[in-house]
């Protein structure tokens, strides 16, 4: 299915966020996650399911003021 | 010794981890301002770039204490869905709240912030709300549960000091016990000294240091200066006069023509 990965449209095979983001290469990275908009805990990324169109944020830790 | 919320800090001066010339000098530079807490941040990051992993494992290599912000949120929701996001990656609940209301001069739009403030606060956040010197919207961020309050100096990475001192001194008249840190606009040692010496408990600098020609060098300035500051408030200044005051006493001075 297609999704929104930060704004670029990706095509994917995963059916939730945890396998979407190992299919991705994020695997084993500290990322923080939001799927529509909406924060999704690292725990909860695996009952987190995608559907077509959905979007997903994928944050790292990077430098601020 | 500051407090923020029940951390006890040594050093009076916070810094930005933004904008340096390269990973070691920001390391050095931290490392030469004696700071004990540096802002952080969250941005996009494609799979197998990592970079935000290097940034971060050198920053737990520091030490330090890290302050997650919302910067470049422009909503009470984008900045609360942040604040999340950093709790969870940096496993803080200390957060700088943002809340970004004019896009040239990067003011707070205090509206939001003390709406996301009361939602975060609940949610068990420490909250460090970038906020101006208003009196008024510092009250209403006390009020939703904040216990240090960030107003800003003048607008973020301009440089141009301390703006509104009247506002800065009200707010340390008023707020007595609460932690007050100047963020934002200091372009020089002697911006942060003045904050330390009017009362403000701790400075937040960022571009300052960065854009140096030395950062190091410049870390290690603020760092004099902020204790200086400080160093002069307990001391108690004089109180400025209109008239000038002989400081040589006159009593059995000679005439002499």
């Amino acid at each position: 299915m297609r999704i929104v990965v930060n704004g670029a449209s990706r095509e994917i095979r995963a059916a939730d966020l945890f396998s979407a983001l190992e299919e991705l290469g994020y695997g084993g990275a500290v990322v923080a996650t939001a799927l529509n908009d909406e924060f999704v805990p690292a725990a909860e990324r695996q009952t987190a399911r995608l559907a077509e169109g959905d979007r997903i944020e994928v944050l790292a830790p990077m430098q601020g003021g | 010794m500051l407090r923020f919320y029940e951390t006890e800090l040594r050093s009076r001066l916070l810094l930005g981890t933004a904008r340096y010339p390269s990973p070691s000098i920001l390391t050095e530079a931290v490392k030469a301002s004696g700071t004990q807490a540096v802002t952080v941040s969250l941005r996009r990051e494609s799979g197998g770039e990592r970079a935000g992993q290097g940034f971060w494992s050198l920053i737990r290599d520091l030490g330090v204490q890290v302050l997650p912000n919302t910067a470049g949120c422009h909503s009470v929701k984008e900045a609360v869905t942040t604040a999340h996001m950093g709790r969870e990656v940096f496993g803080t609940s200390w957060v700088k709240l943002e809340v970004i209301g004019d896009d040239e001069t990067l003011q707070p739009d205090v509206f939001g912030l003390v709406e996301a403030a009361r939602i975060l606060c609940k949610e068990g956040f420490q909250v460090f709300p970038y906020t101006t010197e208003d009196l008024i919207v510092a009250e209403r961020l006390l009020e939703a549960g904040c216990r240090v309050l960030m107003p800003w100096g003048s607008p973020i990475g301009s440089g141009r000091g301390l703006h509104n001192l009247f506002g800065l001194n009200v707010l340390r008249a008023r707020f007595p016990e609460v932690p007050l840190v100047v963020d934002a606009g200091i372009g020089v040692p002697s911006h942060a000294a003045q904050a330390l010496e009017l009362g403000c408990d701790a400075v937040l600098i960022n571009t300052a240091v960065s854009q140096a020609r030395d950062p190091v060098a410049m870390a290690g300035a603020f760092a004099q200066a902020v204790a200086a500051g400080r160093a002069a408030y307990e001391a108690g200044p004089m109180e400025p006069r209109d008239l000038a005051v002989p400081s040589t006493p006159v009593i059995g001075k000679a005439f002499l023509g």
